[in-house]
């Protein structure tokens, strides 16, 4: 036990290991509250969408050489979330399909790009990275802290602040806009958040796996409570939790970061719905 | 001056008419009974005058310094309520939502009224209790506080019966006449005629062939049927 409180210890006096932790349990909070949202509206894939189409431009970044490609894959995501998520009632009967069909063309003309016009000399291994995000937590700069610790306070400082709007749009779309609330914009500011969410979170966890953070909190708090409130913060602990430990315990069993974040994120989900089972008997 | 007119409207979606020349008013502490048969045109009816569609042609005016946003509003059930880790409270108090404005969060009146709401609909003992796990005339009534806290004298409502069991169904129909008398406005789509018609004060009555605007106490002299013209409004004043 002290021989694991050592390593811990001197983990964290490589810079690198408090970078990870501060960037990945800020993403894990701020996937963790859209994501009630996006699960109770029925977009859980729309993560999954998302992290794909950002892959694909972080392809064509790579081949442009693009030195800051947030510049490029920010845009181009927010745009397919709007596309995506504000498209009303009528176009979404077909939503599944058009979340589907963008996945994956942005993630095999990206791959195919990446492989006619790629300089590098380690092709899989690179798109491997972006896939499964196995280091490039652990190689975070100071900028790219002070950018996402930025943006995460943005998001939550939303969140907090049109709380019971998200709230009265997502549990009932048709009274809201009767009573004159403007669905519309905030279908679009959920839809710019999210976006927001994914292209962050994609250097935790990879473009493959961040449906696991926007999802998984939310479904274990889901089963364990049963008022929008208490399910928003009991989310929120478990992934902030959850992200932690699992930062924690890559960095000590020396296993990739995404994957081991995503697999305690299934232990505590299983573990909800258990509790959830005893207590609704 | 009347609390909803509609002039000579169209109804319908892009290119398809669904009715046309539609006229009637709704004066202050009517109870207006919408029926007829699916697809007739009823719910296009309420979501014009909600503003949720426009009117192809023809105007629909709200008189009585009535906003379009001060209209309270009993939707039909969405799949996507029926599992809504939401408390009663919590959903009644999103009917507020309209006077908040750009204020983030409820104001301590919003909050007493939601409060008196649940107390009017009998559901106070409910207001922890999650919204799924209730019955189905429960639910109803929490989605009927909501309308209220929207609105001070205008309730729309859209079947609000569909569903229940008759016992239920009966409750709820008294319930919502009993909102009537204390001086609230109802304009309901319902298919339980037999249950809600003596209470109503107008009745619209949409065809295949026609659509009759006609007041109780004319339905009850006029038997079997009224006679109207064809796709036309009959106005009996």
């Amino acid at each position: 036990m002290t021989n694991l409180l050592d390593t811990l210890v001197m983990y964290f006096q490589y810079p690198f290991v408090r970078r990870a932790l501060i960037v990945g349990v800020l993403i894990a909070l701020c996937a963790s509250l859209l994501g009630v949202t996006l699960v109770l509206k029925r977009f859980s894939f729309i993560g999954d969408g998302l992290s794909h189409v950002a892959f694909g431009v972080m392809c064509v970044a790579a081949i442009l050489h693009m030195t800051n490609d947030m510049l490029l894959i920010l845009p181009v995501t927010i745009l397919c979330a709007v596309f995506l998520l504000s498209g009303g009632n009528k176009v979404r009967i077909k939503g599944d399909a058009a979340i589907a069909m963008l996945s994956v063309s942005a993630l095999a003309v990206g791959y195919l790009l990446m492989n006619v016009f790629s300089a590098s000399a380690n092709i899989s291994g690179d798109v491997c990275t972006t896939l499964f995000g196995s280091t490039s937590i652990l190689t975070l700069t100071g900028t790219q802290v002070w950018l996402s610790v930025f943006l995460s306070i943005f998001v939550i400082a939303i969140y907090i602040v049109f709380y019971n709007k998200i709230f009265a749009v997502t549990f009932d779309e048709t009274f809201s806009k009767a009573t004159g609330l403007k669905v519309k914009k905030y279908n679009l500011l959920i839809a710019v958040v999210i976006a927001v969410i994914i292209v962050l979170a994609m250097k935790l966890v990879g473009s493959l796996l961040i449906s696991a953070l926007v999802i998984f909190p939310a479904l274990s708090a889901m089963r364990l409570f049963k008022n929008y409130h208490a399910v928003i913060i009991c989310s929120a602990i478990l992934s902030v939790f959850c992200t932690a430990f699992g930062i924690l315990l890559a960095v000590v069993a020396g296993t990739p970061v995404g994957s081991t974040i995503v697999a305690v994120d299934l232990a505590a989900f299983l573990l909800a719905y258990v509790i959830g089972g005893f207590r609704h008997g | 001056m009347a609390l909803l007119s509609c002039k000579d409207v169209t109804l319908g979606y892009g290119s398809s008419k669904i009715t046309e020349h539609l006229s009637f008013q709704v004066n202050e502490n009517d109870y207006l009974c919408i029926v007829g048969e699916n697809g007739s045109g009823k719910s296009t009816l309420m979501k014009t005058c909600l503003g949720l569609l426009r009117p192809l042609s023809g105007s629909i005016v709200f008189g009585d310094g009535l906003k379009a946003t001060e209209i309270g509003y009993l939707p039909q059930q969405t799949a996507i309520q029926r599992d809504f880790p939401a408390s009663c409270q919590e959903i009644v108090l999103s009917g507020c939502l309209n006077q908040c404005g750009l204020r983030p969060f409820y104001s301590k009146e919003e909050k007493r009224r939601a409060a008196q709401n649940m107390e009017r609909m009998g559901i106070s003992h409910l207001s922890k209790r999650c919204y799924r796990e209730l019955s189905g005339g429960q639910q109803q009534r929490v989605l009927l506080a909501r309308a209220l806290c929207a609105t001070r004298k205008f309730l729309l409502l859209d079947e609000p019966a569909a569903g229940l069991d008759p016992n239920a169904a009966a409750q709820m129909h008294t319930l919502i006449q009993q909102l009537n008398k204390s001086g609230i406005t109802i304009m309901m789509i319902t298919h339980d005629i037999t249950g809600v018609i003596h209470h109503a004060t107008h009745i619209l009555h949409f065809d295949s062939q026609k659509i009759v605007w006609e007041t109780n106490a004319q339905r009850q002299k006029a038997a079997p049927a009224p006679c109207v013209c064809p796709r036309h409004t009959e106005v009996r004043s």
